[in-house]
């Protein structure tokens, strides 16, 4: 016998004292939760949403799209990256003022070569407001997962009010499964030494999150 | 489980000696009483926690009662999506089999992100007896590693460890395991992260598998969840080209939708935080971005032996996020390493019993390492009645019966008159006789409903006073205790 038909024979075997359920799964689970917490504005969920991000260490900058070049020219020099990793399709104009050398991340390239480069731009798939969440699905303006990883510098873009929304529940009624996710509040942390939160362990250590409305 | 904590003190033993520990007892009490109050007001933010709680609790069960349908979704979507399902009946069946999935690639390295699930198998032993290294790269796991040491919490796996400690350990043990700490470390946690950041990171760069577990497994979409702070998990889950999970069976949820629950409970019950730092979510695999190969092991190791327990299945529902710990009186007394597995606290005495079975004296003493306050149930995100499992254990190892082992009924025999019972008798005295372990947990009176005679430990004799306790529904445990047991062979 198999490994597969012995765990499954062990589970039926374990269930065989279970009155016989047919309720679906609909019936067995009640959710009676809510589907996001208080009533809020739009321009409140933004507000939100820049509070948490904040509170959970990450610096938040609000710009439109006209002084979006600019806010990130200034953000990549005051840090004075040589190499900034942008994403396929990251909008140009983004980075239309920018000094540092724009590097794409290739299939080929190999995590040594992408430690080199100290900052990265990518946009986001939807952010969180009640929980100070950004979340990024791999999409062409964001990249592959490592770009986001390796750099110790992040500046993520998201554009308000579009890309927020209140809550986890909404947030993920808004993804695809099927794409690799990653779910970033704030820059990596640890407590592991007494308990005392240190910033910035693996992932960068500095997270940037603009907030673009529209012009 | 796994041979790491074969000769194990009983629980009482163990648990003096880590009295008698006062930097560990400092610690503990620290950490478990930070984490408590924070985490206290997370769950406050939130003015519908009780109906996520139950929401969570009916989504697992409802899991559990169908697990056999879910299991095969699972591995079809997993299938569909291009990763590779294996199934292990056991620890030393899940050893062999990521030992030679590593094997296979050629390498004789592997990353890992903390995972209950290998710890609980003792893969990293595994591996080493087949020449393989696997290299702990979550910071407490690291400091575990490096000291020889065992975790003691199940999320701050070195809360026994205080700063000046973690930096001799660095200091003495780096440069054998890779990059070696600076010259000038000093003992501030900042500095010894940036340490762990600069040795872990050429291990991460060149590391080509992956080991790690999940917190849940979507079977509709075949969707693996890592829920993180430090990035060690985002490393590990990316860059190598080969990544092998080892899944406990009862991880699975049904649906998509079902992790708005959990993402929600999770955070707030484990760290105390809206959100953890970092969550990887993947399907299967991606082309050109991550592992190019992905196996997904399930592993059974106890668990269908549990899930046939009418009264102790419900342990399955755990999510691992460790409130138990943080609010129980006995583990801030006592410790992690006490309980004797990977298991440690409220969760721990009722888990590692039923996975390993109640043969061993630390098995058969662990459902007494509790005064069935009730604090755990209380906090748990799945509601899981902790003191409802452990009074039934109680039974079981007094009284004997029915049970499933590896798979087959048995009939086990009471412990009477045996080591195990004599440990098991010794963690009871050393659990009701220690007003400081006990004075904040006097919830009890309210939950004597759930010891109802017909369920109590046993015939007269050696348990004469447990068993009439209900008469006296009122009265705290601790006091009915002292009452009945006076002064008589407590330790103190
Ligand atoms: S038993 Fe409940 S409180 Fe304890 S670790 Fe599991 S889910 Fe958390």
């Amino acid at each position: 016998m198999s490994s597969r038909e012995r765990i499954l024979g062990r589970v039926r075997r374990a269930l065989a004292d279970v009155p016989a359920d047919a309720r679906p799964y609909e019936e067995a689970v009640a959710r009676e939760y809510l589907r996001e917490h208080g009533q809020r504005s739009v321009g409140e969920t933004v507000d939100l949403l820049a509070e948490n991000l904040a509170d959970y260490r990450a610096i938040v900058h609000r710009t439109d799209e006209e002084e979006l070049p600019l806010l990130i020219m200034r953000l990549l020099a005051q840090r004075g990256p040589q190499y900034v990793l942008v994403p396929p399709s990251l909008p140009p104009e983004w980075m239309s003022a920018a000094d540092p050398t724009r590097v794409h991340d290739r299939a080929v390239s190999t995590p040594h070569e992408l430690d080199r480069v100290e900052s990265v731009v990518t946009g986001c798939a939807v952010a969180v407001a009640e929980t100070g969440t950004i979340v990024l699905d791999g999409s062409p303006d964001q990249g592959r997962r490592r770009i986001t990883l390796i750099p110790d510098h992040h500046i993520c873009v998201v554009r308000v009010p579009d890309q927020v929304v209140s809550s986890v529940p909404e947030a993920l009624e808004r993804l695809d499964p099927a794409r690799p996710l990653t779910w970033i509040s704030g820059p990596s942390a640890t407590s592991d030494i007494e308990l005392d939160r240190v910033e910035g362990v693996h992932g960068p250590r500095t997270l940037e999150v603009v907030l673009l409305s529209g012009s | 489980m796994s041979g790491t904590f074969v000769g194990m003190p009983a629980f009482p033993r163990a648990a003096r000696e880590a009295v008698g520990n006062t930097t560990l007892r400092g610690n503990l009490r620290h950490a478990t009483h930070t984490i408590r109050d924070k985490r206290a007001r997370a769950v406050a933010e939130l003015d519908d926690w009780a109906a996520l709680r139950e929401a969570g609790k009916q989504i697992k069960d409802h899991t559990l009662r169908h697990l056999d349908r879910y299991l095969v979704q699972v591995e079809e979507a997993v299938t569909a999506a291009g990763g590779t399902v294996h199934w292990a009946a056991d620890a030393d069946e899940a050893n062999d089999i990521v030992a030679r999935l590593v094997e296979e690639t050629g390498e004789s390295e592997v990353v890992k992100v903390k995972s209950m699930a290998t710890q609980e198998i003792g893969l990293n032993e595994a591996l080493q007896a087949r020449g393989i290294h696997a290299y702990e790269t979550d910071l407490a796991e690291l400091i575990v590693q490096l000291g020889k040491d065992r975790p003691s919490h199940i999320l701050v796996p070195a809360i026994h460890r205080n700063r000046g400690e973690i930096r001799d350990i660095f200091r003495s043990e780096m440069g054998e395991w890779g990059r070696p700490a600076p010259e000038n470390l000093t003992d501030t946690p900042a500095e010894l992260a940036e340490a762990a950041r600069l040795h872990l990171r050429e291990k991460f760069l060149r590391a080509k598998v992956g080991i790690s577990g999940a917190n849940f497994v979507v079977a509709e979409t075949g969707t693996l969840v890592v829920v993180e702070s430090e990035g060690n998990g985002r490393m590990c889950l990316t860059l190598p080209e080969t990544l092998i999970s080892v899944v406990g069976i009862e991880k699975i949820v049904p649906r998509w939708q079902d992790l708005e629950v959990f993402l929600q409970t999770l955070p707030r019950s484990s760290t105390a935080e809206r959100m953890n730092p970092y969550t990887s979510m993947w399907t299967g695999t991606t082309d050109e971005d991550g592992p190019r190969t992905f196996h997904l092991v399930l592993l059974d190791n106890g668990r269908t032996d549990t899930l046939a327990d009418e009264v102790g299945r419900q342990a399955l529902r755990c999510i691992r996020c460790s409130a138990c710990l943080n609010v129980c009186p006995v583990y801030e007394r006592a410790g992690g390493h006490a309980y004797g597995s990977v298991y440690p606290g409220p969760i721990g005495a009722i888990l590692s019993p039923q996975l390993r079975g109640t043969g061993s004296e630390i098995d058969a003493s662990l459902p007494y390492a509790s005064s069935l306050c009730g604090a755990c149930y209380e906090v748990c995100p799945v509601a899981i009645d902790i003191p409802e499992v452990l009074v039934h254990l109680r039974e079981r190892v007094v009284q004997g019966g029915p049970a499933v082992r590896g798979g087959n009924r048995v009939v086990l025999r009471p412990a009477k008159g045996h080591a195990a019972e004599r440990a098991a008798m010794r963690a009871a005295q050393w659990a009701f006789t220690r007003p400081g372990a006990l004075r904040t947990g006097q919830r009890l009176a309210s939950r004597t409903r759930r010891l109802h005679p017909r369920t109590l430990p046993g015939p007269g004799r050696a348990w004469s006073g447990t068993r009439d306790l209900p008469a006296v529904p009122a009265e705290p445990f601790r006091d009915w205790w002292q009452r009945t047991h006076g002064g008589k062979g407590g330790a103190k």
